[in-house]
């Protein structure tokens, strides 16, 4: 694991662990109101455009097989895309990690023609894997100006927060807020909201359009992600709702496309199959309104010169895991996240990692080690919900457990002493073991409860750890019989 | 048909009397029931919380203690999921021949409570009397681990005098989550907050499940806010004769 670099970007950003960030989320009335609607909402138009195909469950398991697939060969993938995509006129690139990835980009862009001005400003379609190497920042720091034209990125990096969800990044946002993020800060970066702006999601959406325009008319550069990419005729895909990624994409003089390396996948026929998948199981739609793709070079139409770098970022090192793993075939269709119980009264920023939700506890601690991210698997209640809504299953819970695993491990191994968590569950086992002493344990709590418990027979308050339970929660006083004592009472000695 | 209980050890330590309700219905319908001595536990706290080399003696002793059962009837669908979905994997982690052919065999004799009544026994009328409101909150381990569907349901629709309400939002986690309850206490919180919000507005006197664990949370919320609603494991529901006697 890369648990002692930084190469890796933004994948972990070092936030409070889980349950001290959650604390601050459960606390945002406004955030829980927009998460609390847009998560129902947007469950149950999944639910339908889901439960209308008749063969959901066989696509959801063709997916899945794909994707097993191409994890186990993805360097014979690979290398077919790498040579398709070159013979069709564009170039690829390997970065190991992101902080290569990013000099390669910001290599690119200075090359990228122009005038001056043009060399310092990009335009960008909303990528995952450019947030995860932190692109914007480190092209900041070379004097390169990215910017974000997806609708919710905009809003995000123009009031410079962070993206809360996959497909609906500004989802802790308000109409308000936003009106008053445009007015004030539009104006820094290019075309200025009118004066009178309202928070109509018309004119706000106008605002955005008409101060995009700008930006598309005027850059030489774009950047992307890629959903997909073909690996027998090396085409690329871009799924979106806006048709601002397809401006970007074929716009300005020079593409650069960012892709992590398992979005990879067999063959161009492929992409009926995830084509389904994705749409209906992220925005709830049949269809995505706009697809992009494009197979390196054409002459006279789109840009001349095109670049795919090929991130790997720790990838690689998931690979090795065949539990893990399955976390790689992840589409970034949301859905987990919206159907999560934990992700509904959070939110996206509590997970301390551009990938948030079930997807992000399970992923962050495998790209940035599970020392790093170690609360991460246990922000779960292993409800199952996540596994039943994945297009292409992956089994969540079962990577958290594991996962759970290997940070007790790690735990082990780093200290001299064990966790007081590990004395209680090592006690608890030797207990478990063994019917006698559980017997015993089952008479003395018998004993204690009728001590502690307070009116009502009910016990108000436990000690230590288990504080945070009896804080909100009354416990039943242990019976004066357990079941085994009264089945010996009661059938043995009858 | 030798049919053994697995109580479970939080149902023999806090929740006895859902035991003693198995047993009730049991030997109503004519079933004799073992309780072999030497069970304790399925592991699933120490498995799931990541202590997997403890929950290695449970597992094995599991496979022993039940060994040469026809039939092993467990009242929590959350342990019935832990050994049927995680026993053989950990038996098989540890590459131990003779464990991974004790735990294979004795694992498709495993039956969480309902499922052994709906679809081994047949029956869905188990002969009980229970004249309250009540509501069923389906867990998430009987929902998307055994997959109970709607056998609880068909088994409460057959209780005399009962008046089952629907339950609003009912697939949705109640926050519970074994030691999620304790590390991550406020989000636990938060989520169980909406389950005690929806049991409420059904205006029912009891709410009932297929596991004491989910039922221990939801029930430790609502005498904390003297709801009037209590909640009782649906075994107790289907062992009840009230008023006949
Ligand atoms: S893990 Fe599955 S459900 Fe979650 S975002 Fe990825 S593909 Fe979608």
């Amino acid at each position: 694991m890369t648990d002692d670099s930084d190469h890796d970007g933004r994948v972990w950003l070092g936030t409070p662990a889980f349950p001290e960030a959650a604390r601050s989320a459960l606390a945002d009335t406004r955030l829980r109101h927009n998460l609390r609607h847009a998560t129902t909402t947007i469950r149950a138009k999944r639910l339908d455009a889901t439960g209308e195909v008749p063969h959901w469950e066989e696509l959801r398991e063709a997916g899945a097989a794909i994707k097993r697939r191409t994890t186990r060969h993805l360097a014979h993938y690979l290398e077919q895309l790498e040579a398709n995509v070159t013979a069709a006129g564009g170039t690829v690139h390997w970065a190991t990690d992101a902080a290569e990835a990013n000099r390669i980009v910001e290599r690119l862009v200075r090359a990228g023609g122009g005038g001056e001005a043009e060399r310092h400003e990009v335009v960008k379609v909303k990528s995952m894997a450019t947030q995860e190497i932190g692109l914007n920042e480190a092209l900041a720091a070379a004097g390169i100006t990215a910017y974000e034209t997806d609708l919710a990125e905009l809003i995000v990096q123009l009031g410079q927060d962070r993206p809360s969800h996959i497909l609906v990044p500004a989802i802790h946002r308000n109409r308000a807020e936003i009106r008053e993020i445009f007015a004030e800060r539009m104006g820094e970066r290019g075309r200025a909201a009118p004066a009178d702006l309202t928070d109509d999601p018309k004119a706000l959406a106008e605002a955005a359009r008409l101060h995009l325009r700008e930006k598309f008319l005027t850059a030489r550069v774009a950047i992307s992600g890629a959903n997909f990419a073909a690996a027998d005729t090396g085409t690329i895909a871009v799924v979106e709702s806006e048709g601002n990624g397809r401006m970007c994409l074929t716009l300005p003089e020079t593409l650069i496309t960012v892709m992590g390396i398992e979005k990879v996948v067999p063959s161009f026929a492929d992409l009926e199959l995830f084509l389904q998948l994705l749409p209906r199981s992220s925005t709830g739609e049949r269809m995505n309104p706009y697809t992009s793709l494009w197979t390196g070079v054409t002459p006279g139409d789109g840009p001349q010169d095109f670049h795919l770098i090929l991130l790997d970022n720790g990838r690689t090192d998931v690979l090795k895991d065949t539990v893990g793993r399955q976390a790689l075939a992840c589409i970034r269709c949301s859905a987990c996240l919206n159907v999560c119980p934990v992700y509904e009264r959070t939110g996206g920023h509590a997970y301390g990692s551009v990938y948030p939700g079930p997807i992000g506890a399970v992923l962050t601690p495998q790209l940035a080690g599970v020392r790093r991210a170690a609360s991460l698997p246990f922000a779960s209640t292993l409800c199952g919900a996540c596994y039943d809504a994945c297009p292409v299953k992956i089994d969540i819970p079962e990577i958290l457990v594991h996962l759970r695993a290997k940070v007790v491990e790690a735990k082990r191994d780093d200290r001299a002493l064990p966790t007081p968590e590990a004395l209680a569950m090592k006690a608890a086992s030797t207990v478990l073991d063994s019917p006698g002493l559980l017997g015993v344990a089952q008479r003395a709590a018998a004993a204690g409860g009728r001590l502690t418990s307070g009116r009502g027979g009910r016990i108000r308050r436990l000690p230590g750890p288990l504080g945070g339970w009896s804080a909100t929660r009354d416990t039943p006083p242990p019976p004066r019989e357990s079941f085994r004592a009264w089945w010996r009472e009661n059938r043995e000695e009858r | 048909m030798r049919i053994g209980l697995f109580v479970t050890c939080l149902n023999d330590t806090l929740f006895p009397g859902t035991g003693r309700a198995v047993v009730t219905v049991l030997e109503r319908l004519g079933h004799t029931v073992e309780f072999p001595r030497d069970q304790t536990c399925c592991a699933q706290m120490h498995f799931n919380t990541g202590y997997r080399p403890e929950s290695v003696p449970m597992v094995a002793r599991f496979a022993r203690v039940f060994a040469g059962y026809d039939a092993i009837v467990t009242p929590s669908a959350s342990c019935a999921a832990m050994i049927r979905d995680n026993h053989p994997v950990l038996a098989e982690q540890l590459g131990d021949a003779a464990l991974r052919e004790a735990v294979a065999d004795v694992v498709p004799a495993v039956h969480e409570l309902t499922e052994f009544l709906v679809d081994v026994l047949g029956v869905t009328d188990v002969g009980a009397v229970f004249p309250h409101r009540v509501t069923y909150h389906p867990t998430c381990h009987s929902l998307r681990g055994v997959r109970l569907g709607d056998r609880p349901l068909r088994l409460l629709r057959a209780v005399k005098g009962i008046d089952l309400v629907d339950l609003a939002a009912a697939d949705a986690c109640c926050g519970f989550g074994g030691t999620f309850a304790v590390k991550n206490a406020d989000t636990s919180t938060a989520i169980l907050a909406d389950k005690m919000t929806t049991v409420m507005s059904t205006g029912a006197e009891v709410l009932c499940a297929a596991d004491n664990s989910c039922l221990m949370h939801i029930g430790g919320g609502l005498v904390r806010l003297n709801s009037g609603v209590r909640t009782l494991h649906l075994a107790e529901i289907l062992a009840a004769t009230e008023g006949t006697r």
